[in-house]
Formats: structure tokens, C-alpha cells, sequence
């Protein structure tokens, strides 16, 4: 905001050297990605906002908005939040554990570069090679579906279950964990030896260091990254699209309905109030997550 | 002593379990994508199908070029900004930062959404082809693209290189693309190869735009032939893992020299 004010008043300067802090022709450096981000990134977001408080003819109308707390998108916003609660809990608590063990190599062996590498592809790659792999395992004629059946006799179709919130919330514990282990490595990195030497030489034990000083700093990172996984988890479209063909049992999906078939619950376009909803939920949990992180840089730098 | 040799195996049996959890269904997709489905025997059609299936091999070279363009407009845009704003403009940097980490709060599927309008006119200036998507991935690659080079931007000291150049004689053109790019260069392609590795698993833009990359065939192919986008699956996650194994290394020679 601040720049394009003045761009639109000043001409280009043509000597950089002289004048710097007046002249406002550096700025014009800035105009290409601006009016990238502008058009692929802020038009569209606006579109989505604009949209959602439209009516069909145009003019301003609260009914997609006052839509949403209709049943179906409001049991879809519900089993989002249950599915991005429950695997941002058992990502955050296992990646924690995962990253504790890490950390504990030395920075060089073997394991921590194995258990990084895998992590990073596992967490940024995209869902739907891992809905397949879950699927190859749990799915008709899956690895662990045949073992089970040959040896306890369980249902040698599949299990069911995997499409559904229970499936999904494995699927995505597979990259929460690894997402958890990237961002929550550097604060266990962060927790110096001296403090606990500190504690050791005031008589602290173990259990003492423990509860009363790593913890308490490792908590801001904890709960940030935990934000971090609830916001990716909510966000994610991918690994439920492949693994859910049909129905719309949360968010991203019912948005998916509403792209594909035009029309949900009687309105049209309805899929630009059900972003908004996105918007803001990811909004307030990453503006939560922001805010942990200026705390936790403050020990753990 | 007893609690050191109680942790030390309690340890590795959480390692192992964890490697269980991670590795089964990455061995699962490998045991199904060599079996014929009914008879249970061994092949190795699924994999060969990969290359020689006209709509496969046309998915993987869209993903590979649409990886290709993402990278070179993530770096045309990107890297000349950055470093503009470093040496010319620095009260710019918070807004070019919120500008770049923004993509982490604006989720793909809502750029999707809204982004109707602003694709008929792609379209309509430079025709329907999958390819278009590089405009969109170019901004999604934007967070992680940005961290990695601006790790490399703040370890250097941009200011006295770019005036040791100028001096000497050099333009601003020749400072960016000669003199500092060269130093930043390890961030740059830490910066490259996430982005390739993201381009090439993204599903949600272009399965909702309608155009045929590498994962929106392989859900396609699983109704028809599970093995082959089974393998295809295993196939993309080791390109990725490969990728990320590299750059691995190459973040290790970095933090030797730089610590942020």
C-alpha cells in the first residue's frame, strides 16, 4: 500500500545515484511481481470475498453467507474441524516424539538426514500419491488387507473404514507427522545444553529439567506448529479428493461439489461463500500461529 | 545406568516403529503396482505401461514442463525482486515478505474459486493449454521459494558487492544476474527443486481447472488400472524423494557457512 501511492505521481528516475531518498523510481523495480501477485493471487481472493456477498442479479445479498449455516455445509464444517483437529493432535504429539529422537543423533548420521529427507518429501509432496499408498495397503487386495485376512481372518475386501473420517485421518497423520518433525526440529534444535547443565548444577533432575524448563520454552513452538498442521490439514484438498470419489462429508469437497456441479442447496456459485469460510478459518489459525512465533523467537531463536 | 539402557532400546523400538509406519505403505504401493490383481503373480507391465501409454507419458511431460516453467518464472520473478528490494527499496521488504508468505493463508482451492475471470483471459490472450497453469504454481511455490532464497540473500553482504560492482562500472542489470545472483545461487535452487517436487504432486488446481498433469491421471488411470497409477505414485514419490535427498546436501554446505 505504501508504495503505490506515490508510483502513480512520480515519474521513473533515470540516475539512481543521486537523490536516493526522495526518488520513488526504485519502486517501479517492484511493479512486475506486484501485478503478478496482484492478478493471480489478490484479483482472485477478492473475487472469492466480492462473490460471496453477491446476489444472482449482482447487487448486495447476505444468502450465501446465511446458506452456510444450513445442515450440510454446517456437518461439513464440522467433521473439517474434527479432522483437522484430531490429525494435527496425533501429528503434533508423534512428530514431536519423532523429532525428539532425531535430535538426540548427532546432526551428521545417517538417521537424521534418512528421517529429514523422507519427511520433507512426505510432507510437501502432494496428497494423492499418499491417499494411493494407504490405498494399497488397506484397500482391495491391499498388502495389509491380505496379511490380515490370511492370518486373522478380517474382511479380505478392504476395510471400509479407510474412506471415511477415520481413513482420512490416517492418511493424513502420514504427512502431518513428517510436516510436524520440519517445522518443531528446529526449536528442539534451539534448546542449548547449557540450560540443561544449568538446571543439573541447581540440583534439578531429569523429570525437574523436564517439567519445569524444557517444556514451558518448548511450548509456544509446540502450539505454533500445531496451528500449522490444523491450518494444513484444513486447507488440504488432495489426499480426500482421491480417497473420497463421491459425497462431500467436508469442507474442500463440498467446495469441489459446488465447482463441479454449479449448483448446491439452490444457489449457484455457492462455492465462493464456502471459500470464505476457508479464508477465515486459515486466517485466524495462521494469525494465532504468527503470533506464537514472534513468542517462541524469543528463546529459541 | 539401567534408565540409560532402558531409553537406548526404547529408542530404537520407536524408530522402528515409526519406520514401519512410514515405509508399509510406500511397500504396499511397490507389492501392488508388480501384481497381476487376480493371480497373484509377479509383473512388471505396470511399470513399463508408464512409458509406453500414450496418456501417461503425455501427463508426465506436461508435469515435468509445467516443473520447468514454474521454476524459470519462479526465478525471473522472484529473484530480480528480491534483490531490488534489498539494495534499492528495503522499506518494501515487509510487503514483498506478507506478498510471498500470503499463498500459506490463501489456500490453492480459493485461488481455484476465484480465479474463473482471470483465466478466460488467459485463455483468451495465450489459448487453453495446461501449461497456463504455470501462472498459478508460480504463486503457490512463491513461501517456500521465498525462505530459501532470502536464507541465502541475508547471509551474503548485498550491499557492499553491488557498490564494489557499481563502482567499477557495472549497471544494475549486470550487478543482479552477474554479481549477486551467482552468490545466492545455492538458495536459488533449494528454492527450485521445492518447487519442482510441489509442482509435480499438485492436484487440487489442476484436477479443478480440468487439465490432464501427471496426478490428476493417475486418479483417472485407478479405476481403469490401479497397478499403473500405483506405480506411477511410487514413481513420483521417489523423483521427489531424489530431489529432496539433493537438496539436502546442498542446505548441509550452506548452514556450514551460514547460520540464521
Amino acid at each position: 500500500m505504501t508504495i503505490t501511492a506515490p508510483l502513480a505521481a512520480a515519474a521513473p528516475d533515470s540516475d539512481p545515484g543521486r537523490g536516493r531518498r526522495l526518488s520513488v523510481g526504485p519502486s517501479l523495480g517492484l511493479l512486475p511481481f506486484l501485478v503478478f501477485i496482484g492478478i493471480f493471487l489478490v484479483i482472485p481472493t477478492v473475487t472469492v470475498i466480492v462473490g460471496a456477498f453477491q446476489s444472482e442479479a449482482g447487487g448486495f445479498s447476505l444468502e450465501k453467507v446465511r446458506a452456510l449455516g444450513e445442515e450440510t455445509p454446517l456437518r461439513a464444517l464440522r467433521e473439517s474441524l474434527v479432522l483437522s483437529f484430531t490429525s494435527a493432535l496425533v501429528g503434533a504429539v508423534l512428530g514431536a516424539l519423532l523429532a525428539y529422537l532425531v535430535v538426540t543423533a548427532p546432526p551428521t548420521s545417517i538417521l537424521r538426514r534418512a528421517v529429514t529427507s523422507i519427511c520433507g518429501v512426505l510432507a510437501q509432496f502432494g496428497g494423492v500419491t499418499l491417499a494411493f499408498a494407504w490405498i494399497a495397503t488397506l484397500g482391495f487386495s491391499g498388502l495389509l488387507t491380505d496379511l490380515m485376512a490370511d492370518t486373522f481372518g478380517t474382511d479380505p475386501n478392504g476395510s471400509s473404514w479407510l474412506y471415511e473420517l477415520p481413513g482420512l485421518i490416517l492418511v493424513y497423520s502420514y504427512f502431518q507427522i513428517p510436516l510436524m518433525v520440519i517445522v518443531f526440529l528446529p526449536a528442539l534444535e534451539g534448546l542449548r545444553p547449557q540450560w540443561r547443565e544449568a538446571a543439573v548444577n541447581l540440583g534439578a533432575t531429569t523429570r525437574q529439567y523436564w517439567l519445569q524448563v524444557a517444556f514451558p520454552l518448548l511450548r509456544p513452538a509446540f502450539l505454533g506448529s500445531a496451528l500449522l498442521l490444523f491450518a494444513n490439514a484444513f486447507a488440504a484438498y488432495a489426499t480426500a479428493a482421491a480417497l473420497v470419489s463421491q459425497g462431500a462429508p467436508i469442507t474442500p469437497l463440498l467446495i469441489r461439489s459446488a465447482l463441479t456441479s454449479e449448483i448446491v442447496l439452490g444457489q449457484a456459485n455457492f462455492g465462493f461463500a464456502l471459500a470464505l469460510e476457508m479464508i477465515v478459518v486459515v486466517a485466524i489459525v495462521m494469525g494465532l500461529y504468527a503470533w506464537l512465533l514472534r513468542r517462541t523467537s524469543r528463546w529459541l531463536g | 545406568m539401567i534408565g540409560a539402557w532402558v531409553w537406548r532400546v526404547s529408542r530404537w523400538l520407536l524408530l522402528l516403529a515409526f519406520a514401519a509406519f512410514f515405509l508399509l505403505p510406500l511397500v504396499a504401493l511397490l507389492d501392488f503396482s508388480t501384481t497381476i490383481p487376480r493371480t497373484g503373480e509377479r509383473t512388471g507391465a505396470a511399470w513399463q505401461s508408464l512409458l509406453e501409454d500414450p496418456q501417461m507419458t503425455q501427463a508426465i511431460k506436461t508435469s515435468l514442463l509445467l516443473a520447468l516453467f514454474t521454476v524459470i518464472g519462479m526465478v525471473v520473478l522472484l529473484v530480480p525482486t528480491m534483490i531490488w528490494v534489498k539494495l534499492r527499496v528495503p522499506r518494501a521488504s515487509r510487503l514483498v515478505e506478507f506478498l510471498c508468505l500470503l499463498p500459506l493463508t490463501i489456500p490453492a482451492l480459493v485461488v481455484v474459486v476465484g480465479i474463473k475471470n482471470v483465466y478466460a483471459w488467459v485463455t483468451y490472450l495465450i489459448g487453453d493449454s495446461a501449461l497456463t497453469l504455470t501462472f498459478i504454481y508460480v504463486v503457490l511455490v512463491l513461501p517456500y521459494a521465498y525462505r530459501s532464497i532470502d536464507a541465502a540473500l541475508s547471509s551474503i553482504d548485498a550491499g557492499t558487492l553491488s557498490e564494489a560492482a557499481r563502482s567499477l562500472g557495472a549497471g544494475w542489470f549486470t550487478v543482479i544476474t552477474r554479481v549477486i545472483t551467482p552468490n545466492i545461487w545455492p538458495g536459488v535452487l533449494g528454492g527450485a527443486f521445492i518447487s519442482v517436487a510441489l509442482v509435480l504432486g499438485e492436484y487440487t488446481v489442476s484436477s479443478l481447472l480440468n487439465y490432464e498433469t501427471l496426478p490428476v491421471v493417475i486418479v483417472l488411470l485407478s479405476k481403469s488400472d490401479a497397478p499403473q497409477s500405483m506405480a506411477a505414485s511410487l514413481a513420483s514419490i521417489l523423483f521427489a524423494a531424489a530431489l529432496l535427498v539433493v537438496l539436502s546436501f546442498l542446505d548441509r554446505r550452506r548452514r556450514t557457512t551460514v547460520r540464521k
